[in-house]
């Protein structure tokens, strides 16, 4: 079983998906949706294969492949997966195709009655400047680039969605809703293109995680932009063209910048490792070996953490997410907060920590504290929005708070819980994005005014967002309890100040969700078009099961999680010489709680 | 003075190692308990409309059958021994990460038993009840599968066998709490009292989240056994001990509704009547007194603690009485009336293991007579096509006998009228207020003392204005009300429950026999020297409850009352003080609503022109410079292509250099 190539494999499906996809003509737009659907769920069976075969108790990488690549600069294809990266290639495999089906209509408005949404006369696009409509040529350029060699996903949907936004100049400029969905989508919208984008979303996201060779990383990090870019500049809000071309463009600016500072250190690493070592290499399980002075280890962990505190996002690094998040098509805002959002978690423990530990000893306090203080002005934003979609963006910046508190706690128990968090945000944002994408698809606004009374209405909706909501407040029988009471507890043994005042915030989490359900959910109606709104239908149905049952699943029953997600958490932070600290009057041994030696990689049965 | 032999008596219970038996037999079936309602409850919440029929059916069932294993299971434990009647349930691991342990497992106890059989037996009662109550609702499926999440979480947090698992039914009653407040969610009141119980009581949770993090800190674990064994071998510091404490003190009073968490309370009433009495008044609202019970190891070694404790029961009594006063709304004056009786349970509690078994009889007596009045508030109220207001009713014995008794005897009972359920529970914890002995006990005991003769009044008050004195509502007219007796499914509940009210008080009385039972648990006061004699102190209260009862005659019966209450101008501070909750609501809107409101808004506005603004400002005098050296280029996305040209470049040239250094 191990002999698979799985993280290869797992990669290429999508890649080698959004290329196929890509190629289709517009016209075949049920083809690409049908095509993207079966891709992404193979997707899925292959990563849950993968998990099988993964043994959480082993040490190091599993699934390893290693093939030389640029070898004059030891750049290598390197692939392997630990308990951290597997969980999050697992999350990736699940929420791809669940954003497949929920776009089943998004793009071209499916068979007219289906969302019972009549999109407004689009503008006549601007040929002056915007963006994702002139100058494609140098977009597939640019992909090949960015995704030489390794990145086929990167490369094609380049070209595919370059095929798509030449058309859309073409593409008569009003779109009425009468005109047959297939032939005319809003704003000339090509719905294959939009497949294939999300196809290769989940390539360079699988691709990212999977990376073991810095450099590797550093390319699917890139990669992972372009297909994200055109998802919200070309398949955002129909009608709020600036806006989400300024949105796009400043989510583009902000992770390139991330992505400057991280290259430099990356070759800054490099660097340090031909001088180290006599020959240069990316290959992380050699450089985490590697003795850096605490000077430049503080220099190159700035250039890593600049870029993860960006895409995390950190405050105050956080002002793109809102924008990006409100303007994406909702699929789009689910896989970017939900997934590509990890990266910069993900990258902190994978990257920030073990390379540098003197560094992340150093700036720990620093990055405790914009954790904390982004637990509360995440969540006092969130309170304060009226755009639903930026509501539950800021809700993330809260967090994303708790997560990087957990991490930088060096406790075995908030590191896991701050995994175990990355996942759980995922599943809890997520299913808030979809219900908050499903109302805006039925009313055609995020202002959260336009809604009220809502639960008399359709019950089975506000059902599933009240129990998305309850999750991202991390109430017990949920899911993110697990997570957010492991950070706390996990906190509290390092840092009682911080845990306590961490503590203190979900009383804000209780507020920004109990307060959204009331203005949208409760009341009378006061809207007439809220009272003829239909529930949730089949497909829709279909969207949220697995995550409802997921969200009550892992909150019931986290273990299998934990035990994939705790040994490799709890050996980063043995490596770098961080044990938990003792409970200060243990309880004396008692037949029915043996507690095991805290830091264990092995761990217990 | 004699303080000293009843701390002695404190440590008692806890000198001896805590173990508990692994459950077998009949008690390897406890997880049951739980697992019935709630398996009633997402049969009904997923099966959809298609169980509508059937609901009230299947959820009265899963309550009785519960019920019925609670029943089983005490029956069980009765035939066994008094120290053997602790029996720990393991079901499997939940959230294990190397030091941090925790299971969900189940503890059936004497303290645990006594509540599942509350929880369910005046659970299923009030399922009954609300058959008929909630006949005529589109929505009666959801709300019985909501009662029966709520009977699910509630057996959860008394039936845990450590702190994580309570904490976990602690926010899900929280949750059914939420769910059933907002229950009528079109009504904006509604929407609005529920969030504000849901945020008050998430104050509370923080205490309870913040106590098991320096448990599990400073034992390495979060299990009752671990806990308390270290609790009682004093290897806890005493610092540690009294703030685990007094987070757990939190907690209780935000779930119990005691100052200065009690303001959500009152509101809650906006939920359906049924709600009010079963979650709002017998179960859910006691649990802080549970809590503080169980944690009885903790709060044993902590005298400041303590302390503090029966200062928030003392004050929340006197709270409770003055604003019982001032409503007309006939369910708020039962509210505040909860309010104030579990305050005398924290007094109790507060008082330290002589105090334990009391506390836990006065709730259990309360379970009983104020779930009666609740139902017999809504049978009324039911009755006056839901009207709630006292000044609007009158002399309605006549046209619900049954009502009328019923509730007549849970008014005696909370009185305290002799030989009934409130007369034993209450004055035991009077009498063991003074006998704490010292300046404290003499105030306490006054002040409990005050608090039954306040609450003979308005309870007096609320009942002659409701079905004595002349009618204020009329037969005819816009505004007709057509008063009549409730159907059986409700009168039966009431009738339960009043006999109830009646003999419950006695019985556990009688021969010690609830607090013998008790013991192992609660641990046992010593029979110290009284500081009155009891005959005497029954007296005493016997006349500050004849007088609140004559005050409220004179004024309420003798004289007439007048229908419309008087303007806020023409009634007395305390009273305006009264009917403003005593600025509670004013307090925390001042404090906490108000500036949160502030900060948010400045906030938003600091995000979108201070953080954001800086960045788009730098950005914009890049855009500028870059605008000028655009001129050949179109668009983003092309300059996009050529910075990552440009990029890669960089980078291959730098490897390069790199390479060649």
């Amino acid at each position: 079983m191990n002999t698979v190539p799985w993280l290869t494999i797992l990669l290429i499906v999508p890649a080698a998906g959004a290329v196929v996809v890509a190629a289709l003509p517009r016209r075949h737009a049920t083809l690409a949706k049908q095509l993207a659907l079966g891709i992404t769920l193979a997707v899925l069976v292959l990563a849950v294969l993968a998990t099988f075969a993964y043994d959480p108790d082993k040490a190091g990488f599993q699934f390893g492949q290693s093939y030389d690549w640029i070898s004059t600069f030891g750049i290598s294809y390197s692939v392997g997966a630990d308990g951290i990266s597997l969980v999050l290639m697992l999350l990736a495999a699940l929420l791809v195709p669940v954003v497949v089906l929920s776009s089943w209509d998004e793009v071209d408005g499916g068979d007219a009655a289906g969302t019972g949404r009549v999109p407004a006369p689009a503008p006549a696009p601007d040929a002056g400047g915007s963006p994702g409509q002139v100058g494609d040529g140098g977009i597939g350029g640019a992909g090949g680039i960015a995704g030489a060699g390794a990145g086929a996903g990167a490369g094609g949907v380049g070209g595919g969605s370059g095929g798509g936004t030449a058309v859309a100049l073409a593409a008569p400029p009003v779109v009425t809703a009468a005109a047959p969905a297939q032939v005319a989508t809003p704003a000339g919208r090509s719905v294959p293109a939009f497949f294939a984008l999300l196809l290769a979303l989940e390539a360079g996201m699988i691709g990212v995680f999977a990376a073991t060779d810095v450099f590797l990383f550093y390319v699917f990090f890139e990669a992972m932009l372009i297909p994200m870019y055109f998802l919200i500049g070309s398949y955002g809000p129909v009608k709020e063209q600036a806006q989400r071309s300024y949105a796009a463009v400043k989510f583009l600016v902000y992770s390139l910048l991330g992505g400057l500072l991280m290259l430099a250190a990356v070759i800054g690493l490099y660097v340090v490792s031909a001088d180290n070592l006599g020959h240069g290499t990316f290959d992380f399980a050699t450089l985490r070996q590697m003795e850096i002075t605490p000077g430049v280890q503080k220099l190159l962990f700035l250039g890593f953490f600049v870029a993860f505190a960006i895409k995390a996002p950190l405050f105050p690094f956080h002002t793109w997410l809102p924008d990006a998040g409100a303007q994406s098509p909702t699929g789009g805002a689910v896989l970017l907060v939900g997934v590509l959002d990890k990266v910069g978690t993900f990258g902190l423990i994978r990257y920030c920590i073990p390379l540098f530990p003197d560094a992340a000893d150093y700036f720990a306090p620093l990055v405790l504290g914009l954790a904390v203080v982004g637990i509360f002005y995440g969540a006092l934003l969130a309170i304060g929005q009226r755009d639903m979609k930026r509501l539950v963006a800021y809700t993330s910046l809260a967090h994303f708070g708790f997560i990087a508190l957990g991490l930088f706690a060096f406790t075995s128990q908030a590191g896991t819980g701050a995994v175990l968090y990355m996942v759980n945000h995922g599943l809890s944002t997520g299913l808030l994005f979809l219900v908050v994408g499903f109302l805006v698809s039925r009313r055609g606004t995020r202002d959260v005014g336009a809604y009220g009374g809502l639960a008399k209405v359709t019950p089975v909706l506000a059902g599933v967002f009240l129990l998305a909501g309850l999750s991202s407040l991390a109430l017990p029988g949920t899911n993110s309890f697990v997570s957010e009471f492991l950070v706390l507890v996990g906190t509290f043994t390092a840092n009682k100040a911080l845990a306590i005042v961490a503590t203190c915030g979900i009383v804000l989490a209780a507020i920004y969700v109990l307060y959204l359900y009331q203005r949208t959910m409760t009341g009378p109606i006061v809207h007439e078009e809220n009272r003829v709104l239909h529930d949730l239908g089949l497909r829709e149905k279909l969207v949220v099961a697995p995550m409802v049952a997921l969200i009550v699943a892992l909150g019931v029953y986290p273990k299998p999680l934990l035990d994939i997600i705790r040994p490799t958490v709890t050996a980063t932070y043995a490596d770098i010489g961080k044990s938990d600290p003792a409970p200060t009057h243990p309880a004396a041994a008692h037949p029915a709680s043996v507690h095991p030696a805290s830091v264990q990689p092995g761990g217990h049965s | 003075m004699r303080v000293e032999p009843v701390l002695l008596a404190a440590t008692e219970p806890g000198n001896q190692p805590v173990h508990y038996a692994a459950a077998s037999g009949v008690f390897s079936l406890s997880w049951l308990l739980i697992v019935l309602p709630l398996a009633g409850a997402a049969v009904l919440l997923f099966g959809g409309r298609r169980t509508d029929r059937v609901g009230h059916i299947i959820g009265t069932l899963t309550a009785a059958a519960s019920f019925v294993l609670g029943l089983v299971l005490f029956a069980t434990l009765l035939g066994r021994d008094g120290d053997d009647r602790a029996l720990s349930q393991h079901l499997y691991s939940w959230i294990p990460v190397n030091g941090f342990q925790v299971d969900v497992g189940l503890l059936v106890d004497q303290l645990s038993i006594v509540f599942v059989l509350l929880i369910t037996g005046v659970g299923t009662l009030i399922h009954i009840y609300s058959i008929g109550y909630m006949a005529h609702d589109p929505n009666r499926r959801k709300f019985f599968a909501y009662m029966n999440l709520f009977l699910a979480s509630m057996l959860l947090l008394v039936l845990g066998n450590n702190f994580l698992s309570l904490y976990a039914g602690w926010e899900l009653v929280g949750l059914s709490s939420f769910l059933l407040i907002k229950f009528w969610e079109d009504r904006p009141a509604a929407a609005t009292a529920a969030n504000k119980a849901f945020y008050m009581n998430r104050v509370g949770d923080v205490g309870l989240a913040l106590a098991i993090m320096f448990m599990f800190a400073t034992v390495g674990s979060t299990s009752y056994a671990d806990v308390f064994g270290a609790a009682a071998a004093g290897v806890i510091g005493y610092g540690t001990l009294t703030a685990i404490a007094l987070l757990l003190l939190l907690a209780a009073c935000g779930k119990s509704g005691q100052f200065p968490l009690q303001a959500w309370l009152p509101d809650a009433m906006e939920g359906p009547t049924p709600i009010s009495a079963l979650i709002h008044a017998a179960t859910m609202v006691t649990a802080g007194v549970y809590l503080i019970v169980r944690a009885g190891p903790i709060f044993d070694g902590t005298q400041a603690a303590r302390t503090v404790v029966v200062i928030i029961g003392a004050a929340t009594i006197l709270i409770g009485c003055v604003i019982g006063c001032a409503y007309d709304d006939i369910k708020k004056v039962l509210a505040y009336s909860t309010v104030s009786q579990i305050g005398y349970m924290f007094l109790a509690v507060g008082l330290g293991p002589a105090g334990y078994a009391l506390g836990i009889m006065h709730l259990l007596a309360h379970g009983f007579f104020k779930a009666g009045l609740f139902l017999g508030a809504g049978s009324v109220i039911h009755g006056m096509d839901d009207d709630q207001d006292l000044r609007h009713y009158g002399g309605l014995w006549r046209y619900m006998p049954i009502t009328w008794v019923t509730f007549g005897l849970g008014y005696l009972a909370i009185i305290g009228f002799p030989g009934l359920s409130g007369f034993f529970t209450k004055d035991r914890i009077i009498e063991t207020a003074f006998d704490k002995g010292g300046t404290s006990g003499y105030l306490l005991g006054s002040i409990a003392l005050l608090g039954a003769g306040i609450t003979a009044f308005y309870m007096t008050r609320l009942f002659l204005m409701t079905f004595h004195g002349k009618p204020r509502w009329s037969s005819e007219g816009p505004a007709a009300k057509h008063p009549h007796e409730s159907p059986v499914s409700m009168t039966g509940p009431m009738i339960v429950l009043a006999v109830g009210s009646v003999f419950a008080g006695g019985l556990f009385v009688l021969g010690h026999s609830l607090q013998d039972w008790l013991e192992p648990v609660a641990g046992t006061g010593v029979e110290g020297v009284h500081t009155f004699s009891p005959v005497v102190l029954t007296l005493l209260t016997l006349v500050v409850t004849a007088g609140g009862f004559a005050g409220a005659y004179l004024r309420y019966q003798l004289r007439p009352v007048e229908s419309v209450a008087r303007p806020d101008t023409e009634v007395s501070l305390v009273t305006f003080a009264a009917r403003h909750d005593l600025f509670a609501n004013t307090f925390n809107e001042t404090v906490a609503m108000r500036p949160g409101q502030y900060l948010t808004r400045f906030l938003v506005w600091l995000d979108l022109v201070g953080i954001d603004g800086l960045v788009r400002g730098s950005a914009a005098a890049i855009g500028g410079l870059s605008g000028r050296m655009r001129r050949l280029q179109t668009g983003f996305v092309r300059s996009y292509a050529l910075s990552m040209l440009g990029g890669a470049v960089l980078v291959v040239g730098a490897l390069l250099l790199v390479r060649a250094g």
